[in-house]
């Protein structure tokens, strides 16, 4: 990763109005390792928290125009985040900082926690915590749908669009990249830009 | 050793299929791991990826067990590498051009057409995790009483996860 950031001009990293006033990598570093250790439940208000009303280290305006690229784009909301606005601040090294430091406290976590679950994941007690914690999961996963839906879906269609997927890859079992292109393609050009369109939907 | 260059093809691939979140990638992470490479079972994976709920930081770390229990310490840090290192990439690619593009009409066309097949992604990755995790009236209560708890009322998730921990504990030991 970082032999592709000695070829990038750094000046262009500063586009946009507001200076960068002088955040130094380790600072980057740091704020973001803070993040990684302590977004339990979520890490997008903890970014907005930290980056936006702590630091005033990008405005809100750009904390939504990044999380509209982190949505769209394949990878995590959290480490997308990170690479946008490290790399707003510091070009490529504050993108590695950010998403390094992110990652890095979970990382261990999970590292601890996987060393224990694979001693100890048989006891009776754990498997009973687990499956509880399974199922919770799951009523997470459907309350992040359900939330998504109500913000971004706004056409009947796109729920059509929606239904498609989930179709394609329980029901008709086509992998995840096939649906992901076939579906997507048909939802992009629906929703392609049109002459004088107005920008409110149906 | 020779699963490190399998764990980064993988995972590699995997990264590049998490639009929307990391659920997105779920019904092909259970193939891969699971059944192709056996790295662990389905109900681990399931124990993983739920854990994984109550640490802080990007909800995927539970990517780095998959990683330890295949290759060691070696693995846990590849499978990192691979799973965050392409989307990292593409992100900051495509994250300057992006607002070069603010004119662009597809911007915004692209953006409409992705969000409801990311959406169902993620669902399509929780239904494959509700055949493993779902089973029973007692499962299918939880999750639909952390639901509906997350959609009335301003609660922070890990807590819940946590709470089912409990509750799991109190219903399903003998």
């Amino acid at each position: 990763m970082s032999e592709t950031g000695t070829k990038l001009a750094q000046p262009e990293g500063i586009d946009r109005g507001v200076p960068p006033t002088g955040v130094s990598i380790g600072q980057i570093f740091l704020e973001f390792l803070i993040i990684g250790a302590t977004s339990f439940g979520g890490v997008v208000p903890y970014l907005r928290d930290s980056l936006v009303t702590k630091r005033h280290w990008i405005d809100d305006k750009q904390f939504v125009e990044m999380l509209s690229i982190s949505q769209s784009l394949p990878g995590l909301n959290a480490t997308n985040m990170a690479i946008l606005v490290g790399q707003k601040l510091r070009g490529v090294l504050g993108g590695v900082a950010a998403i390094i430091g992110i990652c890095l406290p979970g990382a261990v976590i999970m590292y601890i926690v996987g060393m224990f679950y694979r001693v100890h994941g048989e006891h009776v007690w754990v498997t009973a915590a687990l499956k509880g914690v399974a199922a919770a999961a799951v009523g997470l996963i459907l309350a992040t749908v359900v939330g998504l839906s109500k913000k971004s879906l706004a056409d009947k269609f796109d729920f059509v669009f929606m239904a498609l997927t989930v179709l394609a890859v329980n029901r008709l079992h086509q992998s995840v990249p096939r649906t992901l292109i076939a579906v997507g393609l048909l939802a992009v050009l629906f929703h392609r830009p049109r002459k004088g369109q107005k920008e409110s939907v149906a | 050793m020779n699963q490190i260059p399998l764990l980064a093809r993988v995972f590699a691939y995997l990264s590049l299929l998490t639009v929307g979140g990391g659920m997105a990638a779920f019904p092909e992470m259970k193939i891969l791991t699971v059944e192709v490479h056996k790295w662990l079972t389905f109900p681990q994976l399931i124990h993983l990826y739920s854990v994984g709920q109550m640490a802080p930081g990007p909800n995927m770390m539970m990517i780095v067990p998959i990683g330890q229990w295949a290759g060691g310490v070696l693995g846990a840090v590849i499978v990192v590498l691979a799973f965050f290192g392409p989307t990292a990439v593409l992100t900051f690619i495509v994250g300057r051009l992006w607002t070069k593009l603010e004119k662009w009409p597809w911007r915004q066309s692209i953006q409409r057409g992705l969000a409801p097949v990311s959406i169902g992604l993620l669902l399509a990755g929780c239904f494959t995790m509700a055949k493993g995790a779902i089973f029973g009236l007692e499962t299918a209560t939880i999750a639909v009483a952390v639901l509906l708890l997350l959609l009335n009322y301003k609660i922070n998730p890990a807590l819940l996860i946590l709470a089912g921990a409990v509750i799991g504990v109190l219903s399903f030991t003998p």
